[in-house]
């Protein structure tokens, strides 16, 4: 059976255990500076030097036409930055399981400088290969674990969830709006709550029905879930799993959706809103760079519009301009960083202020967002 | 009450490729060939339809490649099992997994691909009367096809003599054998049919359902047949309603959730596992229910000399 278990929370399970073996690789570690061959003084014109070795894994096929899609077209995007200064490879489908440490490691033997692991559920291998090669930096996707040569990246994916939001509660007419959620886990919850305040922000009158599928995909389940949100009076839908299957589901109900993680506009002609993008590019380029320069540092990074990480694209014609140009403005909102789609008041479908008015939220408030907003019908299945 | 209508609407379509490939099972196992390759054979059959519409835009045509392409699997299984007798579960499990991968690599041009615009079905009439209209008469024609297969396999197991000897060849293929009967070439048939059933299933999953194709499609569905023919006790009518209740779980529980209500989907995954292994728990209790309905000789080779 195939599950698609990507940023999984199993592995946090794991991760006691490995907090004492990080701690002894720290010890050795040694400072990252001249570990690329490419670190000329002057990068740009340096002449004749090694290309810089770049390797990335990739969870599914790089044909998914979703996640590892994405993080394919960011490394393509590398190559076409740097040239013949680069020299990228990529491992695809690679379980996370065991294997994963296997191959983590026979990348950073085969002389990689930086390696890109793609999905959740890489962190525990990541870290344990990171320890083994300090001259090798290595970048986990949505992560929370750092080491001195291992930093982590993510994407502000509720920053699009927002904006797709406010084009749900222009289109939709019965005043419902439809979730489909793979696991309640804050990333997903954010997405949830970020895409009902902004159809509340157009349309107060908003209310959000999530059905939770416990699988990140599941193509048959996907379009059952649809279906149902669709029978109990949904008539615009999101996802925050990886197929198209809930958008030929509203398209073959005559109804919207939105296309995740690609875009997915060919698919549903008609019932295609607007795609939510993620563009692993910049981050990619900047990381790849700072290896060459020798200024790499371990950070924790979490890009969005600012920095063209992540984009709403492809808005349907049947929008009205109005709300195009609605969307435009959060867009420029985000850029300037006025905007946040968790600015206060935010209150929580018990009725519980979240955060006070006008507050702003940091990271640690989103890193546990646990509740639905105000607008979201039902209670998030216990985790526990 | 107007989402009852729907529900049960949606219930009959996601019960459907599991009825379709239950029924295919038995006659497997009616036959005494256990093929646990079912999940491989839907996912074969899955692309080779999805591919098959992409081209043609027939759905007929993709419904014959589906059944081509899991009939081809379960013929190659077939030899495997019943003339090199090699071990019938190992051999079906080493289907499941071939057929994954091998969808998997014929499949990747077609990911993300869009099949041509498909009209609603409707049956004139019938579909406009109020609950009853929605809730029975607008489906796809494999929807009535699946309960027409099953009636036509009660007849056909039960009423015709071809059905007797397919029967006879599961219980004491021996016996069989020295009425003269060929058991290696009607066990084949048996499986023949069942792969083509299964590869059925697997296209209107990936041509009807869905609709699109991306690799490990089938998502579990094939085990979940497997678990359908012992759940019914190898009886036709109950793999159609045990897929029906399979079916409608799911959708009930999304049903619920939609409403508000909360329901642990992991709880109701394990469901139909749960219940087939209670109905085995209680039909072991009881010997003479055994002897009535599974065949004696299901997952044994048979050797024609001895």
């Amino acid at each position: 059976m195939s599950t698609f278990s990507k940023r999984t929370l199993l592995s946090l399970t794991a991760a006691a255990a490995m907090a004492a073996l990080v701690g002894c690789g720290k010890k050795e570690e040694a400072k990252p500076a001249a570990t690329a061959p490419a670190s000329a003084p002057a990068a740009a014109a340096a002449p004749k030097a090694e290309p810089l070795k770049a390797a990335w894994v990739y969870l599914g096929p790089v044909g998914d036409a979703g996640w590892t899609f994405a993080h394919d077209q960011g490394r393509k995007a590398v190559e076409a930055e740097f040239g013949d200064k680069v020299k990228t490879t990529f491992v695809e489908k690679v379980p996370e399981s065991a294997d994963a440490e296997r191959v983590i490691r026979d990348l950073a033997a085969q002389g990689n400088k930086i390696i890109f692991t793609t999905s959740f559920g890489y962190m525990e291998p990541t870290l344990k290969v990171a320890a083994e090669f300090p001259d090798v930096k290595f970048e986990h996707a949505t992560g929370y674990k750092l080491a001195p040569n291992m930093g982590v990246y993510d994407t502000r994916f509720y920053q699009d969830a927002y904006l797709s939001g406010i084009i749900a509660g222009a289109m939709t007419k019965s005043n419902t709006l439809g979730f489909v959620g793979s696991f309640p886990i804050p990333e997903v919850l954010r997405n949830i709550n970020a895409f009902t305040l902004g159809a509340q922000s157009v349309n107060p009158k908003i209310k959000t029905k999530v059905v939770w599928i416990s699988t990140w995909f599941d193509p048959p389940k996907e379009a059952e879930a649809a279906q149902s949100l669709i029978n109990a009076g949904a008539d615009v839908l999101i996802q925050n799993t990886d197929s198209s299957a809930v958008l030929q589901t509203a398209e073959k109900n005559g109804k919207y959706a939105f296309g995740w993680d690609a875009d997915m506009s060919a698919v549903a002609p008609k019932a295609h809103l607007a795609s939510n993008m993620v563009f692993w590019g910049p981050y990619y380029k900047k990381a790849v760079k700072s290896v060459m320069d020798g200024t790499w540092k371990s950070e924790r990074t979490i890009w969005g519009y600012k920095e063209d990480a992540n984009g709403v694209i492809k808005i349907a014609d049947a929008v009205p301009e109005d709300i195009k140009k609605k969307v435009a403005e959060v867009k420029e909102g985000y850029k300037a960083g006025t905007m946040d789609p968790f600015k206060g008041p935010i209150i929580d479908s018990e009725g519980k202020e979240r955060l006070p008015k006008d507050a702003m939220p940091d990271q640690a408030w989103k890193d546990k967002v646990d509740f639905y907003v105000k607008g979201v019908d039902g209670k998030i299945p216990a985790g526990k | 009450m107007d989402q009852l209508p729907l529900l049960i609407a949606a219930t009959l379509a996601s019960g459907t490729p599991l009825a379709l490939a239950g029924l295919g099972l038995l006659i497997n196992e009616k036959a005494g060939v256990l093929n646990l390759g079912a999940e491989g054979m839907m996912l074969v059959a899955a692309i080779a339809g999805f591919a098959a519409a992409f081209t043609t835009g027939s759905d007929t045509l993709a419904f014959v490649a589906g059944a081509a392409a899991g009939g081809l699997l379960a013929a190659a299984f077939g030899a495997l099992v019943i003339w090199l007798n090699t071990n019938q579960y190992a051999t079906g499990l080493a289907v499941s997994l071939f057929g994954y991968g091998f969808s998997a690599f014929v499949g990747v041009g077609y990911v993300g691909q869009k099949l041509s615009e498909r009209t609603p079905f409707e049956i004139p009439g019938l579909s406009q009367i109020p609950f009853i209209g929605p809730a029975l008469f607008r489906h796809h024609p494999m929807v009535y096809i699946a309960i027409a297969l099953i009636a036509a396999a009660v007849w056909f197991l039960y009423r015709s003599r071809a059905g007797l000897v397919l029967r006879a060849v599961g219980e004491s293929p021996e016996s069989a054998h020295a009425l003269g009967y060929k058991v290696r070439w009607i066990r084949l048939m048996a499986v023949v049919a069942g792969g083509a059933l299964c590869g059925v299933a697997g296209a209107f999953l990936s041509v009807v359902y869905a609709p699109l194709w991306v690799e490990g499609l089938v998502a579990g569905r094939g085990w979940i047949a497997l678990a359908l023919t012992t759940f019914a006790t190898w009886r036709p009518v109950r793999v159609l309603l045990g897929a029906y209740l399979f079916g409608g779980v799911t959708m009930a529980q999304f049903a619920l959730q939609g409403a508000g209500v909360n329901f642990s989907s992991q709880l109701l995954a394990m469901l139909p596992y749960i219940a087939t292994i209670v109905v085995l728990a209680i039909i072991s209790r009881n010997p003479t229910w055994i002897r009535i309905n599974m065949p004696a000789s299901l997952g044994k080779p048979f050797h024609p000399g001895t």
